[in-house]
């Protein structure tokens, strides 16, 4: 501060008649308001006000090509009491967490795999990746040739090895076409799973291993004890993240499936872009999108909480 | 408590071999030291006995036991290592424990062994706290007490004080030399700092590029170095070598390149003429009328002593003494080396003569 206070004009008498101006001009916290403003008004725009729009449009009636008027609850009265809306909050559930479970089951073990010495190790690390770097949607086209009805290579294989005798209706049962789209999330989830997962297990100090090692500790003891506890900060974020893009997915189902058969396979994601884009019913889909909210903070809640317990990460009770 | 026997132990890494036959005996309840420079294999050594690297030939015993292919958990063993190496997300006391928790020993077993291990170590106070709220030597003796509480037939210390401060080394290093006195486990203890060496150790082990240069008593490994290598690694600062020939005939004296005489007590027979390198410790040279001339490049008062670096030609000699003397930069000063304190070696082996 010495340096504003001999930079200032002799003729200055008192230090308390700089303008406010002045103040707020080389006050540190004031700077580094102006330096957040550009992030501040940026996530204003793109985040806080479609989102704010998105929960006042679930109270109108705002149809594409029409002003709405203000109906309060009238379209979450509607929605509780439709069926429709209930199987797909049943579907996202069942479809978040049969998916993360698994993703994060074999993300651990890849990560565990790919974190041991071997040969061409980088290379199979790139390769685990593919799934993730491949645009979702053609991805999704992929999978469905590899669902189709007919010409199933799944069902062609299985019927050249005489396990089956007839074509697996893989899109058109209800059960199955569930199976096909959790399958396909978790092919497409995995690899994010596995290399952040990897990354946490390389910050952990090899000399720790050693160090069990010595005391005595068995592989899964060692896991058990050294990697599992030592991970979970990780594991905390990555399936939180995980969690929140399986719950709020759309493209995947909607290439494969469009919610179908019978709505089966409809999520919340999906059901809200029928009801608000392609039924022009803007405010029942934005309704169906804001319910998703609830969900979505409990997730984080969740991983928040979590997080918050585990003291050895904070070492500032140094007294 | 045993006693540990390397035998011609090799190791390589792919076709690469960083130790050529190493043999150590430790007897029981020894203090042994593994010291060298950086890649000289003293690490991997200690790692081959805790069973953390494989023998590639030879044998290590623990006891009478060879312990080849016995895991590392069956070997008995305590390792502190340099990092420390504490789980991070134990408390204190859940550190020090849990090598007894593995054994499915007792909870209050396990919280009387700890305890017992913490008041040794004065760590009572903190046996509830993380690692990340205890400062570097508090988390080294929490090491050294996961250690201790095991009571295993040999401690291994991986150079456990080169992350502390300079105050603190001395201070731990005084500690863990107590804490052997106290518990007389077998020791091994590795590290690259000669002073470590020579104030802890009852057997210093030099290691050099992947062999022995020599074993023996740290007062011996001073006074009697089996090569200059061993010559120049101990004491500080080191020894200072000058080149010359060996002149024997009646008084025997080194005749440097640039003709001064350096005085020796006695030269082996029949060598008169042998080029010889001429080892002298700098505590070991006086200030003199007659002797080497040299010129005073800087002189560095510690207090206690007072080191000289001077030149003769272009060669660099270090002398200290206790006692204070008026010399300035730029002096031509005579030292005269203590004959009976001289070593010589020879010019090409290294080897002592």
């Amino acid at each position: 501060m010495t340096t504003i206070q001999t930079s200032m004009p002799p003729t200055t008498a008192h230090a308390d008649t700089r303008s406010l101006w002045e103040r707020v001009r080389v006050n540190r916290n004031w700077l580094a308001l102006w330096f957040m403003l550009p992030a501040a008004a940026f996530l204003l725009l793109f985040l806080a006000y479609p989102l704010g729009l998105g929960v006042w449009m679930s109270f109108t009636d705002l149809r594409i090509g029409r002003g709405g008027n203000f109906i309060g609850f009238e379209n979450y009265e509607w929605l509780w009491s439709d069926s429709i809306f209930w199987l797909s909050v049943f579907n996202t559930l069942l479809y978040t967490l049969i998916a993360s479970a698994i993703k994060f089951a074999i993300g651990l073990y890849l990560a565990l795999l790919l974190n041991r010495h071997m040969p061409f190790k980088a290379m199979i690390r790139a390769v685990v990746l593919i799934p993730f770097i491949v645009p979702t949607v053609l991805s999704a086209i992929a999978f469905w040739w590899i669902y189709d009805a007919q010409f199933s290579i799944v069902s062609w294989s299985l019927i050249k090895l005489g396990l089956i005798s007839q074509n697996i209706n893989f899109l058109g049962d209800s059960d199955w076409a569930r199976a096909s789209v959790i399958f396909a999330n978790i092919w497409r989830g995995v690899p994010f799973v596995a290399i952040t997962l990897l990354a946490g297990l390389q910050t952990v100090s090899p000399s720790l291993y050693e160090a069990a090692t010595l005391d005595g500790a068995t592989n899964w003891q060692r896991f058990r004890y050294i990697t599992y506890p030592l991970l979970t900060p990780i594991i905390a974020v990555v399936m939180t993240f995980s969690v929140l893009f399986t719950f709020t997915d759309f493209q995947l189902v909607w290439a494969l499936t469009r919610g179908g058969p019978v709505n089966a396979t409809h999520l919340m994601a999906t059901l809200s872009y029928q009801r608000g884009i392609l039924s022009g019913r803007l405010g029942e889909g934005a309704a169906i999108a804001t319910a998703m909210i609830p969900f979505l903070l409990a997730a984080i809640a969740i991983s928040w909480f979590g997080m918050q317990r585990r003291k050895w990460q904070q070492g500032t009770d140094n007294d | 408590m045993a006693s540990v026997q390397i035998s011609d132990v090799r190791k390589s890494f792919g076709g690469f071999e960083v130790l050529h036959g190493v043999t150590v005996p430790i007897e029981d309840g020894a203090f042994v030291v593994l010291v060298g420079p950086s890649g000289c294999g003293k690490s991997t050594l200690l790692r081959m006995l805790a069973g953390l690297e494989n023998i590639t030939s030879g044998t290590i015993s623990i006891g009478d036991r060879v312990v080849n292919n016995v895991q590392p958990k069956e070997r008995d063993i305590a390792m502190v290592f340099q990092n420390y190496a504490l789980y991070p997300h134990m408390t204190v006391a859940q550190n020090m424990g849990f090598s007894l928790k593995l054994r499915k020993a007792g909870h209050a077993d396990i919280t009387e062994r700890v305890r017992k291990a913490a008041d040794i170590l004065d760590l009572a106070p903190l046996l509830d706290r993380y690692p990340r709220q205890l400062s570097g030597g508090q988390r080294q003796r929490v090491a050294m007490g996961r250690a201790i509480v095991r009571d295993p037939q040999v401690f291994l210390f991986d150079e456990p004080l080169s992350n502390l401060d300079a105050k603190l080394r001395v201070a731990m290093r005084t500690e863990i030399k107590e804490l052997h006195q106290r518990l007389k486990t077998t020791t091994v203890y590795v590290t690259h700092d000669q002073i470590e060496a020579m104030t802890m150790a009852d057997k210093i082990v030099v290691m050099h590029d992947g062999i022995v240069e020599q074993i023996g008593a740290p007062l011996d490994l001073y006074d009697r170095p089996d090569n200059q290598f061993v010559a120049g690694f101990i004491g500080s600062p080191a020894m200072n070598f000058i080149s010359g020939h060996l002149k024997s005939g009646g008084q025997p004296y080194v005749e440097t390149d640039n003709g001064s005489r350096l005085p020796v007590a006695n030269a082996p027979s029949a060598s008169d003429g042998r080029p010889v390198t001429y080892g002298i410790r700098p505590e070991h040279l006086d200030i003199a009328d007659d002797g080497i001339e040299v010129e005073v490049a800087v002189v560095e008062p510690t207090g206690s002593e007072t080191q000289i670096v001077a030149r003769i030609g272009t060669q660099e000699i270090i002398a200290v003494f206790r006692d204070r003397h008026e010399v300035e930069p730029g002096d031509r000063i005579h030292l005269r080396p203590r004959a009976n304190l001289a070593h010589l070696f020879d010019k090409d082996t290294g080897r002592r003569l």
